[in-house]
């Protein structure tokens, strides 16, 4: 049913289809959800649309392929790493590289050669190449900060053919040498003069964001040509392979780097969201109510008096009552705050939530978040303000647990939910696990939720065995998609 | 088959004619929805133009629109056909001492189909743009309603057999992805992602739409905007809110923005308290920080 056209790629070295399914079992390994039909989809796709049209053609791709937008940025990355030499813009830019290889192909190691097209830009001094770099950012032209990024990643980036990196010290060394911080400066400087009257704040705080999007766009130009040059150079499987990383959603919370905490951030809202809107949904239709009698009557009057139809009345289940204790300590932080955030941002599905963070000693943090719009800025609080250092700031569960039994025992009710949040890494001091026994027999249930895999739990001084004994379910909750689970799992 | 439109390009300078700025990547969708004969699910944040997308392709092909706008409790009955029950009633009623099975044959046909707008779509001679709007406020169990139109454009009555489109349909499903949609929808459609422009697309976006704005003003909404969607905020200010700001400082006569009208106007690009005090006080902080180093 798909016609098969052979459009080859303009070097002719593969088949474009050939190319194309290598492409999407690549997405399949980096986590996105291809099924075979969106595959014979895009297959039909770039029928249509040619292969020199890059731009169109990777949304082509993308909207056959993608079909959630927090996968987009991984597909980027996999699709530059798949068709970023056959698009007419490396033909542009490298005249000096494809004169070398007719396939189009650059010969491995081509980045160190010199280049002979370019613009006649080898021969600047460095001098005049920050010059001209610097006025492409004050005037905005994209096509000379392209051309730019291109000649800072030939002189600077001192790339060395065959080894296996991500191009992350590249990036880095030619950064360095180009001195970006303080170009920011300058060009506020400059047009600062230009400027026929002085600039307004308001207008220095625009420039300002100008300038620093086109340092950026300048940034992801070089992040580009190198990756560009690492593929040449390593070959694309290889490097696809080196440029994996996690979905959003799969990010380890323990292991998250600075951006990829960012990422989460920003991640959590919409699901909190989408969340809330799906709770509230299930509260409703769930399970039905009592008869409505009133209503059922009402309806049979167009049935003639017979009550052919039943009407119910919407149901409304009792809510919970949540109490999150959680683990602050450095290891875990990133989780416990996560989760605190989740629990808030749904707490009208609960009646009442209530929440304690620890470290070795134990403090009630309801208190930030009474009446707060923003939870993040409460959540940022409760990591700042709380007060849970006893002794010497490393985890104490025992301790922690013995005052939170000592003070809030009698808050515990039977309609009580606990959720325990911590790796139970103890520094070997006592369990006390017996608080966690009482605290089961009155609560309604008690989870534990650790954010280790579950290959590393009971190892070293964890005992979350111990303590999930007590439990009604321990959980291992490293990820968002983990979170997202048992959350909707406790309403 | 026949096609609407021939290229990439033109989807775009079409559209532009109808005053929607299309970028890159939504023409070459919208092209290849055309081409593939498949439906479109546009997904994106409040008030980027995901609905203006479906109307302004309707304009453009000449074609009629046909919406059904999906909200909770939404069945087929509404969506797709019903039976006219109260004119079966009259038709036994007229005819009591005559044959049943005659009647009975009678009641199940067309005279007392009631047609749903997605029935309407399949239906159609004319050529016709379906929008199914805000699609995630469907329940799940609901959506599966649509899928026998989005794959195949026919819809099956068990009374009636299977009705067939005559010409397949342009469809846009819109979602504000207030939660996920099934894989089973998803896989039937191209997924198109509208986010908020680049700054060069909202300023021609402001130009194009906002009467007897001057092209700095144009310039500077857009960037101030564009600043403001870099906070931190609850809502960032949509498509519309900016377009609605920018008539609301052409009205007041103002041809340049500064921190004090900025201030003044904020709250009609932001809608929530803490988000207005938040720029409010990004536009007065930049006052302290930055006169005393400007001058």
């Amino acid at each position: 049913m798909v016609s098969l056209a052979e459009p080859t790629t303009h070097g002719g070295e593969k088949p474009l289809l050939d190319l194309l399914s290598d492409f999407i079992v690549e997405l399949r390994r980096a986590g996105l959800p291809v099924s075979l039909t969106e595959n014979l989809d895009a297959m039909e796709a770039v029928t249509h649309i040619p292969i020199e049209d890059r731009e169109a053609f990777k949304y082509a791709l993308g909207a056959t392929l993608v079909k959630n937008h927090a996968h987009w940025k991984a597909f980027e990355v996999v699709f530059e790493v798949y068709f970023s030499l056959r698009g007419p813009e490396y033909d542009v830019i490298g005249e000096g590289d494809d004169a070398e290889g007719p396939d189009g192909e650059v010969a491995p190691g081509d980045g160190q050669q010199p280049q002979g097209g370019g613009g006649g830009m080898q021969a600047l001094t460095p001098e005049q190449l920050a010059e001209m770099l610097f006025k492409a950012l004050m005037n905005g032209d994209a096509a000379m900060l392209a051309a730019l990024a291109r000649q800072a990643v030939t002189r600077f980036a001192g790339m060395e053919p065959g080894r296996p990196v991500g191009g992350t010290y590249y990036l880095y060394r030619t950064l360095r040498n180009l001195e970006l911080d303080d170009l920011l400066e300058q060009l506020m400087e400059a047009s600062r003069e230009d400027a026929p009257e002085d600039l307004t704040p308001l207008e220095e705080r625009l420039e300002r964001d100008e300038f620093s999007d086109r340092i950026e766009q300048l940034k992801r130009e070089i992040e580009a040509e190198i990756r560009r040059r690492l593929v040449a150079d390593r070959g694309v499987d290889a490097m696809a392979k080196t440029l994996r990383k996690p979905l959003p959603e799969d990010v380890d919370f323990m292991h998250a780097s600075r951006e990829e905490l960012a990422n989460l951030r920003k991640a959590i809202y919409p699901l909190t969201r989408k969340l809330a809107a799906r709770l509230a949904r299930k509260r409703r239709h769930g399970r039905k109510g009592a008869l409505d009698f009133r209503s059922t009557m009402r309806h049979s009057l167009s049935y003639g008096g017979v009550p052919a139809e039943l009407k119910f009345r919407y149901p409304r289940p009792a809510k919970p009552e949540i109490m999150v204790v959680a683990d602050i300590s450095g290891s875990v932080a990133a989780f416990a705050r996560f989760t605190l955030h989740l629990v808030y941002a749904i707490s009208n599905q609960f009646s009442k939530v209530r929440s304690y963070v620890f470290i070795d000693g134990l403090d009630e943090v309801t208190r930030f978040f009474d009446g707060v719009e923003d939870i993040g800025e409460a959540v940022h609080r409760v990591n700042t303000e709380a007060d849970v250092v006893w002794v010497d700031g490393h985890s104490d569960y025992g301790h922690a647990f013995g005052v939170f039994w000592e003070r809030y025992n009698r808050d515990i009710g039977p309609k009580t939910t606990v959720l325990v949040l911590g790796d139970a890494r103890n520094n070997y001091h006592a369990s006390q696990s017996w608080i966690l026994k009482e605290v089961q027999q009155r609560a309604r249930k008690v989870y534990w939720l650790d954010p280790e895999p579950r290959a590393y739990w009971d190892t070293g001084d964890s005992i979350v065995g111990e303590y999930g004994n007590h439990c009604d379910g321990v959980f291992e909750v490293r990820n968002l998609r983990q979170l997202e689970a048992f959350v909707e799992k406790l309403v | 088959m026949f096609h609407r439109f021939e290229d990439v390009a033109s989807v775009r300078t079409k559209l532009a004619d109808a005053k929607y700025l299309a970028d890159e990547g939504i023409a070459g969708i919208v092209y290849l929805a055309d081409r593939l004969g498949k439906p479109v699910l546009v997904e994106g944040p409040a008030g980027t133009g995901k609905t203006e997308l479906a109307k302004c392709v309707a304009e453009v092909t000449g074609s009629r629109l046909i919406r059904l706008q999906c909200y909770e409790g939404l069945d087929e009955s509404k969506a797709l056909y019903e039976w006219n029950y109260k004119k079966q009633l009259l038709r036994i009623q007229t005819e009591e001492d005559s044959d049943w099975t005659e009647i009975e044959d009678d009641l199940f046909s067309e005279e007392f189909l009631l047609t749903r707008p997605l029935l309407e779509a399949i239906r159609a001679e004319d050529p016709v743009v379906l929008l199914v709007d805000e699609v995630d406020r469907l329940e799940i169990e609901t959506e599966a309603l649509l899928l026998e139109i989005l794959s195949e454009y026919q819809v099956s009555i068990p009374e009636l057999g299977t009705v067939v489109a005559t010409q397949v349909p342009l469809v846009f499903l819109t979602s504000n992805a207030t939660r996920e949609l099934s894989e089973a929808l998803k896989r039937r459609c191209l997924y198109l992602y509208i986010d908020y422009p680049d700054l060069d697309r909202e300023r021609q976006i402001i130009e194009s739409k906002v009467e007897g704005i001057n092209e700095n003003l144009a310039d500077q909404v857009a960037r101030i905007v564009r600043s403001v969607r870099q906070l931190d905020l609850k809502k960032h200010p949509s498509v519309s809110e900016t377009l609605d700001w920018a008539r609301t400082l052409v009205l007041l006569g103002i041809d340049k923005v500064d921190a004090q009208t900025a201030t003044d106007t904020v709250n009609v690009l932001l809608k929530y308290r803490t988000d207005i005090d938040k720029a409010v006080k990004e536009f007065a902080d930049n006052q302290d920080e930055l006169v005393p180093e400007g001058t």
